[in-house]
């Protein structure tokens, strides 16, 4: 039952429990510089947030920062479309960090605190650091096994998080140092993300959490040929992050999601959330919870209130009466290319009361596509752009370019056909015979 | 100029402040910061096919230098823009826009707000556009002297075009300074400074082109001598007189034509100077006209009147030119003639009788019902023709007319061989800059064209 005071948002009940950890709502902080101390962490929870997982703990002495540390992918209008830093973990001795966590989770007591952990590849390293962090009373941990950027030079972060051996391994041992739930957060510079998320859960974990950060170089100052951020006269590639990466996780999440062996498993889905409707969309693909950073850095922790109520609206539109009731709703849907209906056709329709004429979609098909839009003029010397519909293939590429909302539609066919996949299809050489 | 208005009482007799006429006379629309400028590049569509160039008369690629300006790329917008018109900035700052290009954008419908900004975007690009050398090669000098007659928009792009094609030119100007209708013929607000000066500076970087001035047609310049010292001749004459009123008491003073005052108004180093009418009529309905009442109204006129024998519909000042000077409080007065021009004892303006007017049949006529609307100063902008001497020489007087209009064939040829003509002095003329600066440039073409053909043929 709920016993949160504050998780009933327009009358929907926003709280979770999430692989054991529970909050009034699913919106988490992700460890990363809002979270690396008790000031920013309790603003956020002030201002809301369900949950926040402390920036990364290692061992003393502390990591050191450099000077100049984010840079953006910035769109033309100024609007950031990806973000990109080259922070280390907290910089903050392990025991300032300690004393915080335990006096916030004893302020807090009804929202997450989960605390993010990388220490070198030892069990010792491990054994130790665990009990400190245990009696802080925070609900669990999630390992950094995937900051992509200074540590993995160290052997931690991204090189373990790359190799399914060690994580399987650090895993095990915190499980048998930690007796709260254990979050495993997963890098995406890989080649396959089940294998590290099956490891995991070999290891014992109690649910993943993904993405980290992806590789990156944002931009260059083309006048001093230099990547950005800046160090003096040098870069060096950081972590990725913020909306451009949020089909990146949206996809590893529902991989794991629908792979046998972790469909069961929870998922915190990271990646770019920046509003209620990615969070949403996380859900459906099988999150349990989501954590955001680059939207709150980018405006402060008063975003969650819109998300809250986006969230909470749009769910009690649908007769969702819980996060649980619609997550993974949309796993089944994703599937293999292979398992789509070859016998599937819609096509292209141009709504020519709401089209301006602007001759996108037409030039977008006939320079790249399928031929499939006639430009006509008029007398009037207006101009009329109409799909040709046999020639029309369905993409959907006039319809991304169209400026107008609604103008053009995909519409279905009625092609009499029954379902058959790519398996089943005559065309297919490989064909299975049935 | 304008003697006739010397009885008048200054604009700065009635204590309006040095600060308030420099605001009043600042940019009409100001330039949008480099802020602005880039995020109304975003709203442009990059249409294909674009409707804004079909209506550009000057037939710049308009999605193409909005979306160099989108990625910061100024100097090519910039040339973009002026490899089809040399004299982009002043288009830019003067083109009706919201009867040309913007009038056509796409985001005009009901659903997109508004159309792009592209004349402030074409100004953002022309204005800070930075070049270490001029954008636009001379080719290898043909041997061949084209003469260009008037140094108005028409002339300048014709000659800048002839340059690039490697023909030298001298341009024969009337006036002491180049520019035209720029220079002495736009309301001030709408091209500040010496804005119209420093283009033509820009312009003639290229090389080849000599300016002479006090060059005129008809007076000490003869088309006779031209067409024999040259290997062809282009005519960009002005419209140096304007129509009369037929009405007794038309040389009185307090009786002035607009453009004549507007000329003054633009050339005035003191605004205070200026001769005031503070109960003010203009007869007209064209941006003249609008442009006079508008800036007689921000010198500090109490009472502004427009006059106008048809009706709102029929103004060939743009609705929104009339929005500006209704802005500025000039009553518009409509389906009224100028009957007579009424004088005191000492023959000087006090006002003006009209007759109401109205439309029988398709045609004007008046109804008889008369009124009167003082004034110490009526201005006329009822239209502008050719001065009576410039085409009165043996050869100029052979030239075929349409009305009194120079008839040109579609390569801006006159009915003289080597003669070409464009702007307003030829009878599509409309009395728009772009216009005028289109005509100069494909008639360029066909001169170079003709040229070659010569000299093949020979």
């Amino acid at each position: 039952m709920n016993t949160f005071t504050d998780s009933l948002v327009n009358g929907v009940d926003l709280s979770i429990d999430f692989a054991g950890i529970k909050a009034p709502n699913p919106f988490w902080l992700a460890s990363a510089p809002p979270t690396d101390k008790a000031y920013n962490v309790v603003r956020a929870y002030e201002a809301g947030w369900g949950g926040v997982v402390w920036k990364t703990l290692g061992e003393d002495p502390a990591a050191v920062n450099v000077s100049s540390r984010y840079s953006a992918h910035f769109g033309k209008n100024r609007e950031v479309l990806g973000f990109n830093n080259i922070e280390l973990i907290t910089d903050r001795s392990l025991e300032i960090n300690l004393r915080e966590i335990t006096q916030v989770k004893q302020d807090w007591p009804d929202r997450a605190l989960i605390v993010s952990i990388m220490v070198p590849c030892e069990e010792a390293s491990w054994k130790h650091i665990l009990p400190l962090v245990e009696a802080t009373g925070a609900d669990g941990i999630e390992l950094n096994l995937g900051c992509p950027h200074g540590m993995p030079e160290r052997g931690m972060g991204a090189a373990v998080g790359q190799n399914p051996d060690l994580i399987e391994q650090v895993t095990r041992w915190c499980k048998q140092y930690y007796s709260k739930p254990v979050i495993v957060k997963l890098t995406p510079n890989i080649t396959d993300i089940r294998a590290p998320a099956q490891a995991a859960l070999r290891g014992g974990a109690d649910a993943v959490s993904l993405i980290n950060t992806i590789n990156s170089i944002t931009s260059l100052d083309l006048d001093n040929m230099v990547a950005k951020p800046t160090v003096g006269h040098q870069s060096t590639h950081g972590g990725y992050c913020g909306s451009a990466v949020k089909p990146i996780a949206l996809n590893m999440v529902a991989e794991i999601a629908r792979d046998t062996p972790t469909r069961n498993l929870p998922i915190s889905g990271i990646g770019g959330v920046s509003n209620w409707r990615d969070a949403a969309e996380f859900v459906a693909l099988g999150a349990g919870s989501v954590q955001v950073c680059t939207a709150a850095m980018l405006h402060g922790f008063r975003i969650v209130e819109e998300m809250k109520d986006g969230l909470s609206r749009w769910m009690a539109e649908k007769g969702y009466r819980s996060i649980e009731e619609f997550s993974g709703k949309a796993v089944t849907n994703t599937t293999d290319w292979k398992h789509l209906d070859m016998n599937f056709k819609t096509i292209a329709h141009i709504d020519q009361d709401k089209c301006i004429q602007c001759g996108r979609c037409y030039i977008a098909c006939e320079d790249t596509s399928h031929q499939s839009i006639a430009q006509l003029v008029e007398t009037s010397g207006a101009k009329r752009y109409e799909v040709i519909e046999e020639e029309c293939v369905g993409c959907n590429l006039c319809q991304i370019t169209c400026p107008v909302e609604n103008c053009i539609s995909m519409v279905p066919q009625e092609t009499g056909r029954p379902y058959m996949s790519w398996e089943q299809d005559p065309r297919n050489p490989f064909r299975k015979a049935s | 100029m304008t003697d006739n208005l010397n009885h008048l009482p200054r604009v700065g007799d009635t204590g309006i402040s040095e600060q308030v006429l420099a605001d009043n006379f600042r940019d009409l629309h100001p330039p949008l910061t480099e802020r602005q400028a880039i995020i109304e590049s975003q709203r442009c569509l990059y249409c294909y096919d674009a409707p804004c160039i079909e209506a550009c008369p000057s037939d710049i690629d308009i999605p193409r230098f909005i979306r160099q300006i989108g990625e910061g790329n100024i100097n090519g917008a910039a040339h973009t823009i002026l490899e089809q018109n040399i004299l982009g900035g002043s288009c830019a700052r003067v083109c009706p826009t919201e009867i040309l290009c913007e009038q056509s954008c796409v985001r005009n419908h009901d659903a997109e707000c508004q159309p792009v900004l592209i004349g402030l975007l074409q100004r953002h690009a022309t204005d800070h556009m930075h070049f270490d050398q001029h954008p636009f090669a001379r080719a290898a000098d043909s041997g061949r002297h084209v003469a260009v007659v008037g140094a108005g928009p028409a002339g300048l792009a014709c000659a800048h075009r002839l340059a690039m094609h490697g023909h030298r030119v001298t341009i024969y100007e009337a006036e002491a300074k180049p520019g035209g209708l720029n220079e002495y013929g736009i309301a001030r607000y709408k091209m500040t400074d010496d804005f119209a000066r420093k283009e033509v500076e820009f312009l003639l970087e290229i090389g080849g082109i000599e300016l002479r001035y006090g060059q005129c047609l008809g007076d000490n310049l003869s088309l006779a001598q031209l067409h024999a010292d040259h290997d062809g001749v282009f005519l960009g004459l002005g419209l140096g007189t304007s129509r009369k009123l037929g009405l007794t008491g038309e040389d009185a003073p307090g009786l002035a034509p607009a453009t004549e005052y507007i000329k003054e108004l633009r050339q005035a180093s003191d605004l205070t100077q200026l001769p005031l009418a503070r109960r003010c009529v203009v007869i007209g309905a064209g941006n003249t006209a609008i442009d006079m009442a508008t800036q007689m109204a921000r010198l500090g006129a109490d009472e502004v009147t427009l006059v106008y024998r048809r009706g709102i519909d029929a103004m060939s000042a743009t609705g929104h030119e009339q929005e500006i000077a209704k802005a500025n409080g000039v009553r518009m007065l409509t389906w009224a003639r100028p009957l007579q021009v009424l004088l005191n004892d000492q023959r000087r303006v006090v006002g003006m009788r009209f007759e109401k007017t109205q439309e029988q049949d398709g045609r004007l006529a008046g109804t008889g019902e008369t009124f009167e609307v003082a004034a110490d100063a009526v201005f006329k902008a009822i239209g502008q023709t050719f001065a009576n001497d410039s085409l009165s020489d043996p050869l100029a007087a052979e030239l075929e007319r349409t009305g009194d209009k120079i008839q040109v064939d579609e390569h801006f040829r006159t009915s003289l061989p080597n003669v070409y003509a464009g702007g307003d002095c030829i009878a599509s003329g409309q009395d728009l800059t772009v216009q005028a600066v289109q005509h100069g440039k494909l008639a360029a073409h066909a001169i170079h064209q003709d040229l070659l053909a010569k000299q093949e043929a020979a």
